[in-house]
This record gives structure tokens, sequence and C-alpha cells, in this order.
């Protein structure tokens, strides 16, 4: 797994490639927490590049979400492809978030 | 009908996950499992790893088997250890529609396992627990 980062506005676009599984879920959550810590509350995860996601992973962006919405900041996930929409599917995770085709309609929606 | 099988044992620590997943992959591309379900059941096959390495042996001490099977008509997995006596399958299903806020994520893994399979069975024998996960071949299994 790897994750570059880029600010578009007062949004920070975080691109993520590879597999969110057990073994790298947790760098993946430090990599968020250290970015909510910075200060960067308005995040959109970009999953064009990522294959595989695992309940791991799901919960890494749930409490991500959570820890966000008590700042008042937002996340926004965008670009799933296809195992990893399906996931999201079936996990309903398609209910609690807006789930965006690009990342550029995920930065229209963060206004 | 054409049947192979094979096995593989590793201690039961999330860095031997990649070892199961290659075993796992080869058996089942092998077997004729289309990509979408070998993907599938990769999943199911890491939520059930995962499960037994916190739920048997929270110290890590123990060994997890997985076999494989392989006929005409499905691709079966069966992943053993000889913790104490666990039906992850028993685990209740999460609600999918509890707001944000509220949401436990606990139950997810067994979600996935129940619906990235066309079939989930759980057996104790030997002081073993025995999840049997079924993948079916051909156009009997499930739509992806």
């Amino acid at each position: 797994m790897n994750i570059q980062t880029r600010d578009e506005g007062k949004t920070t676009v975080v691109s993520i490639t590879g597999k969110i599984d057990a073994m790298t879920a947790p760098a993946f959550e430090t990599a968020l927490i250290d970015l909510i810590g910075q200060g960067h509350l308005s995040l959109a995860l970009d999953l064009g590049g990522v294959e595989y996601i695992s309940s791991a992973g799901l919960r890494v962006i749930l409490a991500s979400a959570k820890s966000l919405k008590d700042k008042d900041g937002l996340l926004l996930l965008a670009n799933p492809r296809g195992p990893v929409k399906e996931v999201f599917d079936i996990s309903g995770f398609g209910s609690v978030f807006n789930i965006h085709d690009s990342v550029e309609a995920a930065l229209e929606a963060a206004g | 009908m054409n049947t192979s099988s094979s096995n593989m044992s590793v201690p039961a620590s999330l860095d031997r996950l990649q070892d199961v997943m290659a075993f796992v992959e080869a058996g089942a591309e092998a077997a004729g499992v289309p990509p979408t379900k070998r993907s599938g059941l990769c999943l199911a096959v890491e939520e059930a790893f995962v499960n037994i390495c916190s739920y048997a042996f929270p110290d890590g001490q123990g060994e997890i088997e997985v076999a494989r099977f392989a006929n005409d008509e499905a691709f079966v997995l069966e992943i053993k250890d000889k913790g104490p006596e666990f039906n992850q399958l028993s685990v209740p299903e999460p609600d999918l529609s509890i707001p944000l806020e509220q949401r436990q994520i606990g139950g997810l893994g067994v979600h996935f396992i129940r619906n990235f399979t066309d079939r989930a069975d759980w057996r104790r024998e030997n002081d073993r627990n025995i999840l049997r996960l079924t993948v079916t071949l051909g156009e009997k299994g499930r739509p992806s």
C-alpha cells in the first residue's frame, strides 16, 4: 500500500494504491490520524488505485470519519473500483457515506 | 470427476496472512474460480483468519491449518484451529441501517464471510474449530 497527499484548496486529497488489508490497515490509520492531527479536516480519499479492502480498512475509514465529524471536518470517498465498490455495497457503506465517482465530484461536494 | 486437494499450516499470526492468501489464490485459480469470485473468497479468508488470530490465539501461540479441495462443481476451503470452541458464524449480523455516529463495525467480517462465499459452515471436530467455505463453479454460483 502507498499513500500520497496533495492539497486542492481547503481539501486534502489522499491517494491510496494497493491493498488495504489487516496487515496494511495500521499504516493507513496512522497516516489519516497524522493528517487530522496536523489540521487537515477536509479529506478526500481517492480510492482509484485500491484493488482490495477488508473490514480492517473499513474500520479505519469509519473511525476517521467519526474523528473528523467531532472536529466539524469532512471525509469524502471518491473513485472506488470494482471489488472495493462491491465491499462498500455489501457493508452498507453506501448508505452512510456519500461516495463520489471521481475526485473532482468529491471536491465539488466539499465546496 | 476431477478432484484435487492440498493443505498448509501456519502460525496464527497476522504476518502469515499473505502466505495463506497466496495458497488460496493459487488453488482457486487452478480450480477455475473466476477472478471476481476469487477476490471475494480472499476477503472471506482474511476475515476468518483475522478472527481466529484474535479469538482463538490472543497471545499469538497456535497454528492455523488451511485445506483446499476442488472438483468440477466447487472449490472448498477448510480453515482449522485448536483454539477454544467458537463458531464465528454465530456472531450477529451488523445493523447496516444505523447512522454513522452510532455504528459499530463488529460483525462486518462475518457478514463478508457469508456474502462473499456461496456457503459457509462451521463444525467442532476432534477439539478443533473447522470453518468450511465453499464457492461453486460455473453458472450456479453467486452472480458477480
